[in-house]
């Protein structure tokens, strides 16, 4: 049951849970505005910066018909004065049927939905998760491919520090995939999910060159290559136009191949890309209007 | 065994044998020893076979539930209890690491909620050779070589 249910990590949803979210984000897109929560209020709490993220979850609140209270700028608040997050927490969770927070410190929603009287939703902690990202790169997947099992996946670029990637590897290894990692030697697919993997019997592959993989794919997952990653510039400079997808790279690909992205992307696909069938990032931003319509409207339990 | 007990014996209580030498002041405020009133005798830089120096504390009158002893698990995995009861060993125990840890080790992670609010820290217990302890909040691992007991 969602129904009341905090959601923080990916790994707080089960298999039926994720598949639940999916199947009513397609019922949203299908028909937008529902106004199921006239009459609740909903806490958006941005303790960090972040418009996409911010205007992604407020155009869901304001299709469900929910009112909006909060803040996009911490520097507004009392935690200017000093205020624990504990204290902020405890006096919205009274003013608020649900609270949506992004937090620039990792674990932040977690101490958050222990100290709060209802629902939390975690709309990022620092590196750690940033669930609701991968509901929705799930989503995209089920409906670019008609279904989640058995798909092949390529992630590209920085696979080290990458969260999204991070998680989305953990709630798809629940439907059997291959992946295949391409990333420079300084931002490889940490040893802890390679053995992740291991465990669950999913198969990878690691590349250093994405053009190796692409004809066998189904999805292709870009990320940014930061430069402030990288401990030796030199080495950013030799590898920076290795993940740089260009369209001419989609020629002889599979049909059912789609980009993704979680946004914003910096250089890393060339808008070249963009007029392509096969470009899938702008409309998986728009799906996730209609996941986090989903999963709001589940944790409240209007649906 | 019996050499140590010639040396202070104590009546009724617990002695704590095998702590690396370096870490008795750690065990000593894990267990809280110096907030209550009981006497307590300890040795430390003893010589032993297993750790080179090793560390010995004797509390009369005072016997550990396994919650309160199993903390010393992580700075003295290798520690020995003895109970004594009319000044005889009637018990000989290990310490464990817990599976939950609450309360008394740092998160590596300085972005962790932990290390800027006022968060009791909470671990599960990954691995325990080498130790590795999983962060409730950041759920980064904290391992052997980065703990650090608050």
């Amino acid at each position: 049951m969602i129904k009341n249910k905090s959601l923080i990590s990916i790994n707080d949803f089960s298999r039926d849970e994720i598949l639940r979210i999916i199947e009513l984000a397609a019922d949203f897109e299908a028909n937008p505005n529902q106004r199921l929560l006239e009459g609740k209020i909903i806490a958006s709490l941005f303790f960090e910066p972040s418009t996409r993220t911010r205007l992604s979850f407020e155009t869901a609140m304001n299709r469900l018909g929910a009112r909006i209270i909060g803040f996009s700028d911490v520097n507004a608040t009392s935690t200017t004065k000093g205020e624990t997050l504990k204290d902020t927490i405890k006096m919205v969770s009274n003013y608020a049927d649900l609270i949506v927070m992004r937090h620039p410190l990792e674990g932040a929603a977690r101490y958050a939905s222990e100290q709060a009287s209802v629902p939390v939703i975690n709309a990022g902690d620092g590196a750690n998760q940033h669930p609701t990202q991968t509901l929705l790169d799930m989503f995209s997947i089920m409906k670019t491919q008609g279904h989640l099992e058995n798909i092949k996946i390529a992630m590209v670029g920085d696979l080290k520090y990458g969260r999204t990637v991070h998680s989305l590897l953990m709630a798809m290894s629940q439907f059997n995939p291959t992946f295949h990692f391409v990333a420079p030697d300084e931002l490889k697919m940490p040893e802890e999910y390679k053995s992740f993997l291991r465990e669950k019997n999913v198969s990878f592959t690691e590349h250093r060159d994405m053009n190796d993989i692409l004809p066998e794919v189904d999805i292709l997952y870009m990320t940014r290559v930061q430069k402030e990653r990288f401990s030796d510039l030199i080495e950013y400079e030799k590898v920076k136009n290795t993940y740089v997808l260009r369209n001419a790279m989609l020629d002889n690909t599979k049909d059912n191949l789609r980009v993704l992205h979680p946004l914003p992307r910096v250089g890393e696909i060339d808008p070249d890309v963009d007029a392509n069938p096969k470009a899938y990032y702008f409309k998986q931003a728009e799906n996730g209007v209609y996941t986090r319509m989903a999963i709001i409207a589940s944790i409240l339990g209007v649906k | 065994m019996e050499k140590e007990l010639k040396v202070s014996a104590i009546k009724d209580g617990t002695v704590i044998d095998h702590i690396p030498a370096q870490n008795l002041f750690k065990v000593i405020s894990l267990l809280g020893l110096e907030n209550i009133p009981n006497q307590i005798t300890f040795g430390t830089n003893l010589e032993s076979h297993k750790l080179g120096r090793k560390s010995i504390i004797k509390v009369a009158d005072k016997f550990f539930a396994d919650d309160e002893i199993n903390k010393i698990a992580l700075v003295a995995p290798e520690a020995k209890l003895n109970i004594i009861r009319n000044y005889e060993v009637v018990e000989k125990r290990v310490v464990e690491v817990p599976n939950e840890i609450i309360g008394y080790v740092r998160c590596f992670n300085p972005k962790c909620v932990t290390n800027h609010q006022p968060v009791p820290t909470r671990f599960y217990l990954v691995g325990k050779h080498p130790l590795a302890l999983r962060c409730h909040y950041c759920e980064k691992v904290t391992t052997e070589e980065h703990l650090v007991i608050l």
